[in-house]
């Protein structure tokens, strides 16, 4: 006897629907079994993971400003794999759109400033974000090299070029000797949505852009265009569409997206350049993607799911000492789940008896 | 069992029986309960419409597909076929339809390669010398298989199969890709084969090459046996109507006066290939009148990917003086402009190129149509319209099909080939390019299809057919010009040529002179 995998003919929307339910519930066990070999209670650490976060208002709205840029950064990378176009290197767009934004309002910093330098910031991550995002795209497109491994390989060149800037030029002259820059002026900071809260204005913003993007995706020829290219590449150059077009065009996107949310988490939570400001976003957001089914409207789903896990693994290392790192191994588990269910949706497991001798 | 006793029963037991062979996908039951029976010497033809079950039925004989239920016997005695190592260590071998050889390597490496029991290369090439001289299949071991032709590659994999020593060979619509002249020569081989006391299980839907080459056949249809007969006592059209259960007619020629003016117009266009070993275009030139339907023959892979492509603008000709198309030079314009000025286009692929499989129809009529029938006006999708369009499309080509919008591989090929035709006849362009219109499709829909593309060229409209049947391309065209080797000989009248004239082009004689 042996197991063997078919090719299901059709699949169904309640299976599309229950294989990232399905992933969820299996990353949870697993969780569960971990914490146990961590020689913490299970149940406690699931509750500090998953219920704790979701239970009063501070916590409500720390999910919702760190849900912020993970939606915003899968959403753009949601446009990249439905393409067929692996950008990994979203990490590094979000810091070289935080640096391009950052870097107005450090040069302005008691000087020339006004209501222009905050969407003038903006435009600037999202511009630096789109820029770093082209050279994978250009080395793809002209060269034909792995953008898997290129556009992984520059989150390093943006990470070291941000410990530079905070170290060297940019470091605040006042600061100690810390790395960081200065902490910036009330015009170079989102506004807060409440007095004493902590959502800005990004959050509202990356709302309005998720609903443009489910638009783009659901219902124009643009997002027709990015899927057949992704689908069946053939079929889309007999189509007339260009697949080294709409590399070009989902690199840049997804490049743009990551970029704003770089500048929003600084301008709006940071509000100041330090080392290590991503808790890992911009690969976090790889599984917002996969997990929101790569549909704008999921990836807003499934980034709140993980953003709960960010703040269920603070709780769980203050409360039970748990590794911080367990929500990293938390999360590429959900991550293998989701991929492995994809594939029970395009095939099914079938049990062979080997024929009598 | 002791051989001694196989050969006595071998007079009367069948060398291999199929028993009540049963296999189910999902719910479509693709062989149903089927009886089959081969002695050994026989050559025995497996007939059937595409879709009929045949695939499935030989995959099962040769290990590739476990049944349901049913049984095989091999000299009367239970076999069990887990894999296909299995089945050629009891004497069975197969010849696939699409070769599974490595291009850079050389034909005694490819078949050192699929030898069950490794031997040193030398002593493969040996015996591969001493199989193909034996059986009349000319090869050199030590030449790379890129160079060789497609009937060379077919060789390679006869070859390949006989160096198992196979009781019963399976051959998959073998001579699909051969010239006539190569069929002959396979046809000998496959008499000498028999002469042994080998059997033969030879699927085709060529009838006429049946009723030579078989003396028993097994007719499926809808995964059942409807018959099982001698062929030789039967003529073609009683073949026919039992693969179809029905009467097969052949598409009427229109009475059409003299052609119109010249619509597309091809100079001396080359192109080279678009990959290391494939094949481009030399010096091709036509002239298309409107009205009229040009044929284009040849053997798989001389060229005409390279042709199609360049004529429909997936890759741009070298200069744009290269195709005129009703008087405008559109070499360098994409298949989005070229749809604009009138053209339409069908490759070969049905699924993957001409349709994308995971995509519901609606999205694969948006998919040929979006530059010229206003389906997504101002970038965004009308949904409605691309309904009314598919609807309109199964109404005039008889797709059949479950729900109103299901995805495209959920199409049989004949289905979704209406469908894809039916797409780019019913914009009623100016000109079609379609290449292998009814490849893998059943009789039924294949007669549909050939009288649309008649019909359209007598709208007044110009069609150049890309197609490797021959039988097909002297029913609907007016001229035939054949492709060899990336380069296009004269047209000539279709009543004025002969299959054979034609089968010397298409193995390459014109050039061999004119070098």
């Amino acid at each position: 006897m042996r197991l063997v995998l078919e090719q299901r003919a059709e699949t169904g929307w309640a299976l599309r629907l229950l294989s990232p339910l399905l992933a969820v519930a299996l990353a949870l066990v697993s969780a569960a079994v971990m914490f146990a070999a961590l020689g913490a209670d299970p149940l406690a650490a699931l509750h500090a993971y998953f219920v704790l976060p979701l239970s009063d208002s501070w916590g409500l709205q720390e999910v919702a400003v760190k849900a912020t840029p993970l939606v915003l950064i899968s959403v753009g990378l949601a446009f990249c794999y439905r393409a067929g176009v692996w950008n990994i290197g979203a990490e590094g767009q979000f810091l070289v759109g935080a640096l391009g934004g950052a870097w107005l309002a450090v040069a302005t910093h008691g000087g020339a400033q006004g209501p222009w330098l905050l969407p003038a910031m903006l435009a600037a991550g999202a511009l630096g974000g789109a820029l770093f995002a082209l050279i994978p795209a250009l080395l793809r497109t002209r060269f034909g090299a792995s953008e898997i491994l290129t556009s992984l390989m520059l989150v390093y060149v943006a990470e070291l070029l941000l410990d530079w800037l905070v170290r060297g030029p940019w470091r605040d002259p006042a600061g100690f000797n810390m790395p960081q820059t200065v902490t910036f002026s009330p015009a170079a900071t989102l506004p807060l949505l409440a007095e004493g809260g902590r959502v800005n204005l990004g959050t509202p913003l990356t709302l309005l852009i998720v609903a443009a993007a489910a638009l783009v995706a659901a219902r124009t020829l643009k997002g027709f265009e990015i899927r057949l290219v992704g689908e069946a590449p053939r079929a889309a150059r007999f189509a007339g569409f260009d697949a080294k077009r709409v590399t070009w065009a989902v690199f840049a996107f997804s490049g743009a997206l990551a970029g704003l949310a770089g500048i929003m988490e600084v301008a709006g939570t940071l509000r100041q350049l330090q080392p290590g400001l991503s808790p890992g976003y911009g690969f976090t957001a790889i599984i917002v993607a996969f997990l929101g089914r790569l549909n704008p409207v999921g990836c807003l789903v499934a980034g709140v799911f993980l953003a709960v896990t960010f703040i269920g693994g603070e709780n769980a290392q203050i409360m039970l000492r748990l590794p911080l790192d367990a929500t990293r191994v938390f999360q590429g588990l959900l991550l293998f789940y989701v991929l492995a269910c994809d594939t029970l949706l395009l095939y099914r497991l079938r049990l062979l008896r080997s024929a009598p001798a | 069992m002791p051989s001694g006793s196989a050969r006595i029963l071998s007079a009367e037991t069948p060398l291999l029986e199929a028993r009540r062979l049963t296999r189910r996908f999902g719910a479509l039951v693709a062989n149903d309960a089927i009886d089959l029976a081969v002695r050994a010497g026989e050559a025995h033809a497996l007939l059937g419409e595409n879709g009929a079950g045949k695939s499935t039925l030989v995959k099962m004989l040769y290990g590739l597909l476990q049944p349901d239920a049913g049984q095989v016997l091999w000299r009367g005695a239970p076999a069990a076929l887990p894999d296909p190592r299995a089945a050629r260590a009891l004497g069975v071998g197969m010849v696939f339809q699409h070769f599974s050889l490595f291009d850079a390597m050389s034909v005694a490496e490819n078949v050192a390669l699929a030898l069950d029991v490794p031997e040193p290369l030398p002593r493969v090439a040996e015996r591969l010398a001493a199989v193909s001289s034996a059986y009349g299949l000319p090869l050199e071991p030590a030449r790379e298989v890129w160079r060789l032709s497609v009937g060379e590659r077919q060789r390679v994999e006869i070859v390949r199969c006989l160096m198992q020593d196979p009781r019963l060979i399976i051959l998959d619509e073998p001579t699909s890709v051969l010239t006539p002249q190569e069929a002959e020569g396979l046809f000998g081989t496959l008499d000498r084969l028999r002469a042994e006391g080998r059997a033969v299980l030879y699927i085709s839907h060529k009838l006429e090459e049946v009723r030579r080459l078989c003396e028993a056949a097994t007719i499926l249809r809808g995964g059942k046996v409807v018959a099982a007969c001698d062929p030789r006592a039967e003529s073609a059209a009683s073949l026919a109507r039992m693969m179809v259960g029905a009467e097969v007619g052949a598409a009427r020629r229109a009475d059409r006066g003299d052609a119109g003016p010249v619509r597309l117009s091809v100079h001396a266009l080359s192109l080279p290939p678009d990959e290391p070993h494939g094949i481009g275009l030399h010096d091709v030139s036509l002239d298309l009148r409107a009205g009229e339907v040009l044929g284009i023959a040849g053997v798989a892979g001389n060229g005409q990917d390279a042709l199609f492509a360049a004529l429909s603008g997936e890759r741009a000709a070298p200069a744009a003086d290269r195709i005129i198309l009703d008087g405008a030079a559109v070499g360098r314009e994409d298949i989005s402009a070229r749809r604009r000025r009138g053209g339409a286009f069908v490759p070969e692929e049905r699924l993957g190129h001409a349709a994308a499989p995971a995509f519901r129809l609606s999205e694969n009529a948006l998919l040929a149509g979006h530059a010229t029938e206003g389906f997504a006006p101002g970038g965004l999708v009308r949904r409605s319209r691309l309904l009314g369009f598919v609807d309109r499309v199964t109404a005039a080509f008889d797709v059949r099909k479950g729900p109103r919008d299901p995805e495209a591989r959920a199409l049989s090929g004949g289905n979704l080939q209406k469908f894809v035709v039916g797409r780019e006849i019913l914009r009623g362009p100016r000109l079609l390019v379609v290449c292998q219109p009814t490849w893998g499709v059943d009789a039924g829909a294949a007669q549909v299809i050939r009288q649309a593309i008649l019909d359209l060229a007598r709208g007044g409209a110009a069609v150049l057919v890309i197609s490797q049947d021959l039988d097909e391309l002297l029913e609907i065209t007016d001229r035939i010009a054949v492709i060899f080797h990336g380069r296009l000989s004269a047209a000539t009248p279709t009543g004025w040529t002969t299959r054979e004239e034609i089968g010397l082009l298409m193995g390459g004689a014109a050039t061999a002179e004119a070098t």
